[in-house]
């Protein structure tokens, strides 16, 4: 610890412990905490407490005094825990019994201040921070601290119940590690006392008939085998598992989800070999009702290795509620086992007709964790790609009411499902997934149908229609392109030719949510089609390119930004509006350019301002004709107007702009890390003579320099990087070095030290290369760039900051020392 | 209590009710369908239409569809729950004896005037050279062609109404306001409540002392113009009448407006017309709302909406006046002050601009591309059919229905082959089957009553179970030309006591809160009222006329024997027989009470729970004695 640290400290235990003094806040405290967290690791405790005996004192001063806060007391108790995590700190305490006055039955325990959940809270984790060695362990057993732990399972604060039962698996752990580990037998004879305790009232638990403590004791059994690794976990599950296996023959099973949570937990940690876990689990998906039982079987196909049978039992139980939805749809009784080993069973149907929620919420669960396994190397194999695509399309259509099932189950479920958002939103996740796969062209010809009907249907709510138009999205990519032909095959033709007016009408609609996601589906297609044959005729004959133009100056700024991606995307593959007139051709065009330059420098909103920054740095990387025509005015246009900008994405991006051009002027970076300037080569003299003249014209510089003392630390992080990856190209080349010296440097050297202290009002004035060469290698950039590294609150976050803050609030300091941040 | 059918049609309602001597007509829609089957009536003359093959121009009316079920002239009062229910009313009071009252909230009145003026002055003012009637004889329409030879009833299908029959049957109306009580005979009271479907609808209850009818027509729970819906007062209805649901059940309002808005903003950005064939007040004052918040934003601020019909003006404004019926939002407004709907100020910029017919100044003003607004909705008359004719070949411009009482392929019939868009997106407002479920859930009739149409899905879409009413006990149905009787059965009724004969009642209390009297009164009963007065004093014996028996005249008189009350207990019972001398006492329990053995007296009392009997053999003496020592345990009133 520091000197001035240490000088601070008395006076601040001294504040801390006067229950006159308003408390420091809880964030400073936490703060104080990590602070002394890191000190004793970093040194031995006993000597801090010997070399700052305010610290002991303060911890007996809290102790006696009857009023002070809770947080005070919480704080103490933690405090407390961190020193006596050394052993010989501990014994240190232990003389003076502190620490039982603290943590045993005569302390807070016993008082007033036990009922405010903090002191709970506090005492809990002094505890777990304590109990690293061996003493703690019987200062534990000395103290009766674990039936305290016991009871403070069912705390009313979920907080302090949590982190009892934390405790209690550590204090397990702690017990049973060390040299007879392996060699403990699954019987108790030979365990610690402390663990056979535990234990011991864990297996009360699981055979009680109240179901908040089974479900403390599976809950703290998760969190054992989710993070002890030690080999006694085993021995403590060969225990145990009989008393798991009886919870399953209760009728309804107990605590389910935790009773899942537990199995799932075992089987992660368990050896792949351990049968009787894999049949405790087959028991258990056969034992829970069909909505608890998704979670497990998800997790079951998850486990890198598990046998077959399981697998494919788990897969049964995924699939269930779809095989049930496409058996009630069928127009007449179909073949059997659409889904193999699913058939419907009469308790789903139950389930799924009993109740709304129940069935939507089993639809939902059943469709995402089939979402989640389609992409996983070990998802269950065959995936019946098929099946699963008709189940997904059938369940659009019974939500959509397009679905005539003949069937009484069908005719209920229609009745349930019509109109149901969020399975509609779940189902078009899953087909969007399976996108990835593929499927019989008559079903395929059947999603894209269903697809375009929730397109069309003006009852698609706002979110619907967005995953609708993502799903759509990600079939259109994924349609197999026709053999030796680089064009669209002609089922996705006719699919664009019927989808184009939907999307015209869309980007009409009064909603916003609406035309949003719709320029947004535009611009991804583009992107990808943009050079289709087939994609540009349907495109250009379509009035989709005139409405998004014309979204350009929608009301609402999210549009606006979308419009302005999309319309820079059209652009880019020359796919804008509507043609040039013969005079003068290119008209059109030079006026987007003219009219994204306008939303740059007048749009009130960020969002739109930023998107047209993305579409310049765009058209000028990929060389965009009206760009490359006059590249120089452009770049100077753009950079002037983002200059001015309030947003720091904004003059952010025209970093990333001036960076695009200053590349294309001198060559690639070596090194596509931001924060990697290595080594670049340099550029031949003439070049760079030539180059510097340009930057200097379009007034790069200046725009540099202005960003290198942003007052966001993003901007001048990467304005620092451009000017390196500048001066590493431009260093060694001596053809201006005298130029140094020259009075127009000193001006601007003088200009940039007001701008760095925060006065940005003066030009810079027009720049000599030359100068411009001066300038960078004064500047310590590399400093500037490690200051910029450090995060911003680097001098304000010291220890000793803290402390002097903490004492300023309650005006012990004489005069007022505070950082103001 | 009956229910006679008039009209199967179910958002056209027309019903009679027969509760307690009353005849209530509740409703009296009228289904126009029939105008579909004839040609349309151009304002200008159109040689397509007049050339047509075959059948020449025929006279295009509205018409009645009722049946000779019941005698309209002994209807006593007619309710009308919205402006689209009434406007069957010329025919009804005009032509068939009717005398009664016809109850109807203001804005009901004034726009139900609106839309029938309209109607009249479209048929009006396109007079028929030659009229034909001849078809209606089923002989020859039997050979028309498949729809007509198909149409029933033709021959109840009447001309349209006169302007002067219209004022004539608006003068019977009385005009009533939300929740006021009006007392019918006496006899049943009936209130109208808001319904929150347009301005001025109501639902109505029908009540007596002891029953309570309620009849739901055209109600909706959604948020637009007029009054919230009163649902708590339908609560404990012994009979909820349902009608006037929504037509279009699968289609979402919120939806529908803006499928709306999209289209005619595509129609317009392409340089294209815009018609919207509607009513003139209704879902307009809506549809004009949201354009007024959308058009800025579609950057359409620059298009002419036009609004032509000659109740236009009237009804623009009218709707700015009835503050009282507007939601909440609006009649703040009004206290501003603002024009409670923002049409006010699309006028103002004159982005809105309203014109009787599209002769004179709108002719001037006429600016293309434009939205247009008018009627009628069948496209058979009124300023529709000119525009109808005049946009129909290009398609760039789009014809969008918004009204849900046509079908909007036959409407389009004879305008055959078409050019224009058509878009369909009907704006219903009234409620659907969720709604309607959750109403009952809520307000608990015991029976509910609604046209059969709503008891099974529709019949295209058979599988939608959802679209029909779902209710315990199931709802009882009706059809057109059925007569229900009403499921329950009247048991009490109200009688009032005079303030004399009641000071004269000495009321006992036999148990705690219960106490009784015997009251000689005599039942007066007059305009379903009914009185219990004081018998009237026996007459003073005139002069020395002998009377052989006074009792005669006066048998109301007669001293009453006291009535009896309260049980024996029979241990107490047996220690005064012991008392009073008895010995020997028996007491057997039987089934229904005891049976006291006087062993001595060969006497038996049979003491029941609501009998006793004294069985002694010819000692009258004894059995008085008995008697009274029976009488001393019970009370006497």
């Amino acid at each position: 610890m520091d000197p001035e640290c240490s000088r601070l400290l008395p006076a601040l235990c001294a504040v801390l412990a006067d229950p006159r003094q308003p408390v420091a806040d809880d964030t400073c405290l936490e703060k104080l905490l990590d602070w002394f967290t890191a000190v004793t690791e970093a040194g031995s405790s006993l000597l801090l407490l010997q070399e700052n005996p305010c610290l002991v004192e303060l911890l007996f001063h809290v102790l006696k005094s009857q009023d002070l806060s809770s947080r005070i007391l919480s704080f103490s108790l933690r405090l407390a825990g961190i020193f006596a995590a050394q052993e010989d700190c501990f014994q240190y305490l232990q003389q003076g019994e502190l620490l039982p006055m603290l943590f045993g039955e005569v302390g807070p325990l016993g008082g007033a201040a036990w009922t405010a959940p903090a002191v709970r809270s506090g005492w809990i984790q002094g505890l777990r921070t304590l109990a690293q060695h061996p003493s703690a362990l019987h200062f534990l057993a000395a103290c009766g601290a674990v039936d305290t732990i016991f009871s403070l399972q069912g705390d009313p604060s979920l907080f302090v119940a949590s982190a009892a039962g934390q405790l209690l698996v550590h204090i397990l752990d702690l017990a049973m590690r060390g040299p007879a580990e392996g060699r403990r037998s699954p019987q108790a004879c030979d365990w610690p006392a402390c663990a056979q305790k535990i234990v011991g009232h864990i297996e009360d638990s699981l055979c009680s008939t109240a179901i908040p403590q089974v479900t403390q004791a599976l809950s703290v059994l998760t969190t054992a085998f989710g993070h002890c690794h030690g080999l006694w976990t085993q021995g403590l599950w060969v225990r145990l598992s009989p008393l798991v296996a009886r919870l399953l023959e209760k009728d309804p099973v107990p605590a389910s989800h935790s009773l899942v949570d537990l199995l799932l937990s075992v089987a992660r940690s368990a050896p792949s070999s351990d049968r009787g876990l894999w049949e405790t689990l087959a028991q258990t998906l056969s034992h829970l009702s069909p909505t608890q039982a998704g979670p497990l079987a998800l997790g079951i196909l998850k486990l890198q290795d598990c046998p077959q049978a399981l697998r494919t039992q788990a897969f049964g139980i995924l699939l269930q509620p779809l095989a049930c939805v496409l058996e009630a749809a069928a127009q007449a009784p179909g073949p059997p086992g659409l889904l193999e080993g699913a058939a419907a069973d009469s308790m789903m149907v139950d389930t799924l007709l009993s109740s709304k929620s129940a069935c939507v919420g089993l639809l939902c669960c059943a469709l995402a964790h089939l979402g989640l396994l389609q992409p996983l190397p070990q998802r269950p194999s065959p995936w019946p790609q098929a099946p699963l695509l008709g189940a997904a399309v059938t369940t659009l259509r019974l939500c959509s009411g397009s679905a005539a099932p003949t069937s009484d189950v069908g005719g209920r479920l229609c009745a349930i499902l019509v109109g149901c958002g969020r399975v509609q939103r779940a189902a078009l996740d899953f087909l969007g997934a399976l996108s990835q796969g593929t499927g019989p062209q008559e079903l395929v010809t059947q999603v894209f149908s269903v697809l375009l009907e929730y397109l069309v249907s003006p009852e698609s709510s706002s979110m619907v229609l967005k995953k609708a138009f993502q799903a759509t999205l990600r079939w259109l990519l994924s349609s197999p392109k026709t053999p030796g032909c680089c064009d669209l095959d002609p089922h996705t033709q006719l699919f664009l030719r019927e989808l184009l007016p939907v999307l015209q009408k869309r980007l009409c609609s009064p909603c916003w949510e609406v035309r949003d996601s719709g320029l947004e589906f535009l611009t991804q297609m583009t992107r990808h089609w943009g050079g289709q044959a087939g994609f540009r005729q349907a495109l250009l004959a379509s009035e989709v390119p005139e409405l998004t133009k014309q979204l350009l100056r929608d009301p609402e700024s999210y549009v606006r930004a979308s419009a302005v991606t999309a319309t820079g995307q059209l652009s880019s593959w020359g796919l804008c509006a509507t043609p040039a007139s013969p005079e003068c051709p290119g008209a059109q065009q030079e006026s987007l350019l003219v009219e994204l330059l306008h939303i740059l420098s007048t749009d009130s909103e960020g969002f739109p301002r930023r998107a047209v920054m993305q579409v310049f740095t765009e058209w000028l990387r990929d060389g965009h004709a009206d760009v490359a025509e006059d590249a120089e005015r452009f770049v100077a246009g753009v950079l002037q107007a983002a200059s001015r900008d309030l947003d720091w994405e904004v003059r952010a991006q025209g970093l990333e702009l001036a960076l695009v051009f200053l590349e294309q002027l001198l060559g690639q970076r070596s090194s596509h890390c931001p924060y990697a300037v290595a080594l670049p080569e340099t550029a031949p003299p003439g070049v760079l003579d030539q180059a510097l003249q340009v930057l200097c014209r379009v007034q790069l510089f200046e725009f540099a320099f202005r960003a290198l003392f942003d007052c966001d630390r993003p901007v001048a992080q990467k304005s620092c990087d451009l000017l390196l990856f500048l001066r590493a190209k431009a260093a060694p080349c001596g053809s201006s070095q005298e130029a140094g010296d020259s009075p127009n440097v000193a001006s601007v050297e003088a200009t940039l030290q007001r701008w760095q202290a925060g006065e940005q009002g003066q030009p810079l004035g027009y720049l000599e290369p030359g100068a411009v060469v001066a300038l960078l290698r004064s500047i310590d950039l590399e400093g500037l760039r490690d200051t910029l590294a450090e995060s911003s609150d680097h001098v304000e976050k010291s220890p000793q900051s803290l402390l002097q803050d903490m004492l300023a609030a309650v005006g012990v300091l004489g005069e007022n020392e505070a950082d103001c941040y | 209590m009956k229910l006679y059918c008039l009209s199967g049609h179910p958002t056209l309602p027309c019903n009679v009710l027969k509760f307690k001597s009353t005849t209530i007509m509740l409703d009296c829609g009228l289904d126009m369908n029939s105008t579909l089957n004839f040609l349309p009536l151009p304002l200008v003359q159109s040689p397509r239409l007049s050339n047509l093959p075959g059948w020449s121009l025929k006279d295009g009316n509205a018409f009645l569809d009722k049946t000779e079920l019941i005698d309209l002239s002994t209807v006593d009062v007619i309710l009308i729950s919205n402006y689209h229910c009434m406007m069957a009313l010329p025919y009804i009071t005009e032509h068939t004896g009717f005398t009664g009252t016809v109850y109807a909230t203001e804005p009901s009145v004034q726009i139900g005037r609106l839309l029938m003026e309209e109607l009249v002055n479209f048929i009006e003012r396109v007079p028929k050279a030659q009229s034909a009637s001849l078809w209606k004889n089923k002989d020859i329409q039997r050979l028309l062609p498949s729809p007509l030879k198909d149409a029933v009833e033709v021959s109840t299908w009447r001309r349209c109404y006169t302007m002067q029959e219209v004022n004539s049957a608006l003068s019977k109306i009385q005009l009533v306001g939300y929740s006021q009580k009006i007392e019918l005979f006496g006899a049943v009271q009936v209130t109208p409540l808001s319904s929150g479907y347009a301005l001025g609808s109501s639902n109505w209850i029908i009540q007596s002392h002891y029953e309570k009818v309620s009849y739901v027509s055209g109600s909706s729970l959604l948020t637009t113009h007029p009054q919230p819906m009163d649902q708590a007062s339908l609560k404990n209805s012994d009979v909820l009448i349902l009608t006037g649901l929504t037509q279009i059940p699968t289609a979402n309002p919120d939806s529908m407006v803006g499928e709306f808005c999209s289209n005619l903003a595509l129609t317009v950005r392409n340089g294209g017309n815009v018609l919207v064939p509607c009513y003139p007040s209704g879902v307009i004052y809506d549809l004009l709302e949201c354009l007024y918040q959308y058009i800025d934003s579609a950057g359409l601020s620059s298009i002419p909406f036009y609004f032509i019909s000659p109740v236009a003006n009237s009804s623009l404004e009218f709707s700015q006046i009835f503050a009282e019926w507007l939601c909440h939002n609006k009649q703040t407004k009004v206290y501003l002050p603002e024009p409670p709907f923002p049409h006010a100020e699309l006028i103002q910029t004159n982005k809105l601009k309203h014109y009787p017919s599209i002769h004179g100044d709108f002719s001037n003003d006429f600016r293309q591309p434009c939205v247009v607004f008018t009627g009628h909705p069948s496209l058979r008359f009124g300023d529709v059919v000119h525009f109808m004719e005049l946009w129909g070949k290009s398609s760039l411009n789009t014809v969008i229905f918004t009204e849900p009482d046509f079908s909007y392929l036959e409407a389009l019939a004879p305008y055959q082959p078409l050019a224009m868009k058509c878009i369909y997106c009907p704006i219903d407002t009234r409620l659907n089957f969720i709604q309607v479920s959750k109403l009952l859930k809520e307000v608990q009739p015991l029976h509910v009553v609604c046209p059969e149409q709503y008891t099974q899905p529709p019949p295209a879409q058979s599988h939608r179970i959802d679209l029909m009413i779902d209710c315990q006990p199931p709802a009882m149905s009706y059809r057109r030309a059925e007569v229900l009787a009403l499921p329950f059965k009247r048991r009490y009724e109200k009688i009032e006591i005079m303030p004399e004969l009641a000071d004269s009642l000495v009321p006992m209390e036999i148990k705690p809160g219960v106490s009784l009297a015997t009251v000689s009164a005599v039942l007066h009963t007059k305009d379903n009222k009914h009185i219990l007065q004081p018998p009237p004093r026996p007459a003073q014996p005139t002069g020395g006329k002998k009377r052989k028996r006074a009792s005669d005249d006066i048998p109301d008189c007669k001293v009453l024997k006291p009535l009896l009350s309260g049980s024996i207990p029979v241990e107490q019972f047996v220690q005064t027989l012991e008392k009073h001398g008895f010995s020997d006492i028996k007491v057997e329990d039987t089934a229904k009470g005891h049976i006291v053995l006087l062993q001595e007296a060969e006497t038996l009392i049979q003491i029941e729970e609501d009998s006793t009997h004294i069985i002694c053999d010819n000692d009258e003496m004894l059995r008085v004695r008995l008697r009274d020592l029976v009488l001393k345990f019970l009370q006497k009133f």
